[in-house]
């Protein structure tokens, strides 16, 4: 293990830690529950970009995942009273299969036309859930999830404290796969999918192994998502803002390592959270947009970007 | 007599009506210094891909060892033993000189201590210096040495050098020979095609000359310069004037 990889591991470990012991200081469960929507997000962002940040596929179905995965952990709940742990299992294998399902048909196809693929993998999915009375229709379906366990101060700091556990372990895959061959090779596919391919890289098989993580480290963002707030149904788990989100955050911090999503993904989504209570929810979006295209119109490659390039100007 | 590396049979390539290659048979040699020339569309970069997977041939067969790879992707063909190096260079942008070396010893075969053979290989192009630099920031000729390292880290069988020098000094187009040819001495197979005549005479043992994707010609650098049909590609439209 290198220096950096003991770096990391401690800092994981310390993260966990600060936030098993945050509700003994911190008695306020909003914070919690505000807390949880913005590790949900960093979430979205660290798989959102294992493919479109190292491999460069820019994926808009990122809500259809999150989806999959909600309505997976709702359905095996419900039905076959599978405890959330197996649903979010289920949910991983189910948005790996997605992922490798969608980029087989679509991987062949490059920017704008893999781009618009993807969106429509929302509106089929959404349009699928619609149709399906066993998972509830447009109605929705409600979940009543077992109560948090005794070590647990409630129901926000027991689901803010799994989706934390999530989030350590999408970032690490997410770390894991930029510093190896995984992310040597993607980064080479997207530079030039000829030479890395005639360096030995098999391309198609990494661009599929890329959508497999991606899309279940998505999905699992969503399986929580239920017993978070006990419903789910279509219009909010297959929204706009969750696939719009999940390209600003990595964009906004920095698309290159894992670092720049969960920067982009803890500033805006924080911000959005704040904005909700104070302004408005619905001005939500429109901030995400105007961020958004100033950060692509003045710092294409993210605040690491800048930070790089201040860096690198600096002794010169 | 050992038998060949490399040897195609009735190799043809059509996009459309328009027949870029073929039929072509050609064999190479283990060891073997080949230079491929022949006016520009002739169909030496068609060949070239046939070769290393980039494009299918519509009929014929390419054997590598004695079995046959028409079939593979290209990169099972790299992982057996063939290498190339592109016409304009495809460096691995975004990644530092080192890393680009790094990619092809993750995916050839195992190499156990990569950092050094990579270290290795950057020396013996005189890129040592470049090594942590990103591959943006390499010169026309670094980038020309940075294709041949990346080519070679994996220690091909066969090395495919497409118009390596075009753009070089002479100078510098010394020095990518002398990297070409101390590769071939230490048994590597060098496909050479390249526009400028000094250095592919210089180089290589045996010339093909292609023409409207045919071969029309083959033999050392004397005989090729020497044969009508290559003269007529040639210098065809002065003789007339």
């Amino acid at each position: 293990m290198t220096r950096n990889s003991k770096i990391f591991l401690a800092a994981a470990l310390a993260v966990l830690l600060v936030g098993l012991l945050a509700p003994h200081v911190l008695k306020n469960p909003f914070y919690f529950f505000a807390g949880y929507v913005i590790l949900q997000y960093v979430v979205i962002a660290t798989g959102w970009n294992i493919l479109g940040g190292y491999a460069g596929y820019i994926n808009f179905g990122a809500a259809g995942f999150f989806g999959a995965g909600a309505y997976a952990s709702a359905f095996l709940f419900n039905t076959f009273d599978i405890p959330l742990w197996g649903g979010l299992v289920a949910a991983c294998l189910i948005g790996a299969l997605l992922g490798v399902l969608m980029g087989y048909l679509t991987l062949r196809i490059q920017g704008v036309y893999f781009a618009i693929a993807t969106l429509g993998l929302v509106i089929i999915l959404e349009t699928i859930i619609h149709n399906i009375p066993a998972l509830g229709g447009a109605r929705g379906i409600v979940v009543y999830g077992p109560p948090p366990p005794a070590w647990a101060a409630g129901p926000s700091q027991y689901m803010f404290f799994l989706m934390l556990l999530i989030a350590v372990a999408s970032v690490s895959l997410a770390r894991w796969m930029q510093i190896s061959w995984v992310g040597r090779g993607l980064r080479a596919v997207r530079a030039s999918e000829n030479a890395a391919e005639c360096s030995g890289v098999p391309t198609l098989r990494l661009k599929l192994l890329a959508c497999a993580a991606s899309g279940a480290v998505l999905a699992a963002a969503g399986a929580p998502y239920p017993f978070y707030t006990s419903f789910v149904e279509p219009v909010t788990v297959f929204s706009l803002l969750i696939g719009l989100n999940a390209i600003a955050m990595p964009l906004i911090g920095g698309t290159r390592t894992w670092l720049g999503p969960v920067i982009g993904a803890l500033l805006l989504a924080s911000t959005q959270q704040i904005a909700t209570i104070t302004i408005s929810s619905e001005l939500n979006i429109l901030f995400v947009g105007i961020v958004l295209i100033a950060f692509v119109a003045l710092a294409p490659n993210g605040i690491l970007g800048l930070v790089a390039r201040r860096s690198r100007e600096t002794p010169r | 007599m050992s038998s060949p590396v490399l040897s195609m049979h009735g190799v043809e390539k059509s996009f459309g009506l328009f027949r870029a290659l073929g039929p072509v048979d050609l064999d190479l040699m283990p060891q073997e210094r080949l230079g491929i020339i022949g006016p520009n569309g002739a169909g030496k970069t068609t060949l070239i891909n046939c070769i290393t997977g980039v494009l299918k041939p519509d009929s014929g067969s390419v054997e590598f060892e004695g079995a046959d790879i028409t079939a593979q992707p290209s990169f099972k063909r790299a992982r057996l033993g063939i290498s190339r190096t592109f016409q304009i260079p495809q460096p691995f942008r975004g990644m530092t000189v080192t890393e680009n070396l790094l990619v092809p010893l993750d995916y050839l075969h195992g190499t156990t201590n990569k950092h050094r053979r990579a270290a290795e290989v950057l020396d013996s192009v005189g890129l040592s210096a470049r090594a942590a630099h990103p591959s943006e920031d390499l010169s026309q000729l670094e980038l020309r040495k940075l294709e041949l390292a990346r080519a070679l880290v994996g220690n091909p069988k066969v090395l495919i050098a497409d118009e390596a020098m075009a753009g070089l000094s002479e100078a510098e187009i010394d020095e990518v020979l002398a990297i070409l040819m101390r590769l071939n001495q230490q048994g590597v197979a060098v496909i050479m095609i390249e526009h400028i005549m000094h250095a592919v005479m210089r180089f290589s043992q045996r010339i093909v000359c292609f023409e409207m994707g045919q071969l029309i010609a083959s033999g050392t650098a004397e005989e090729v310069t020497r044969d009508p049909k290559v003269q007529k590609v040639y210098f065809g439209e002065q003789a007339h004037h």
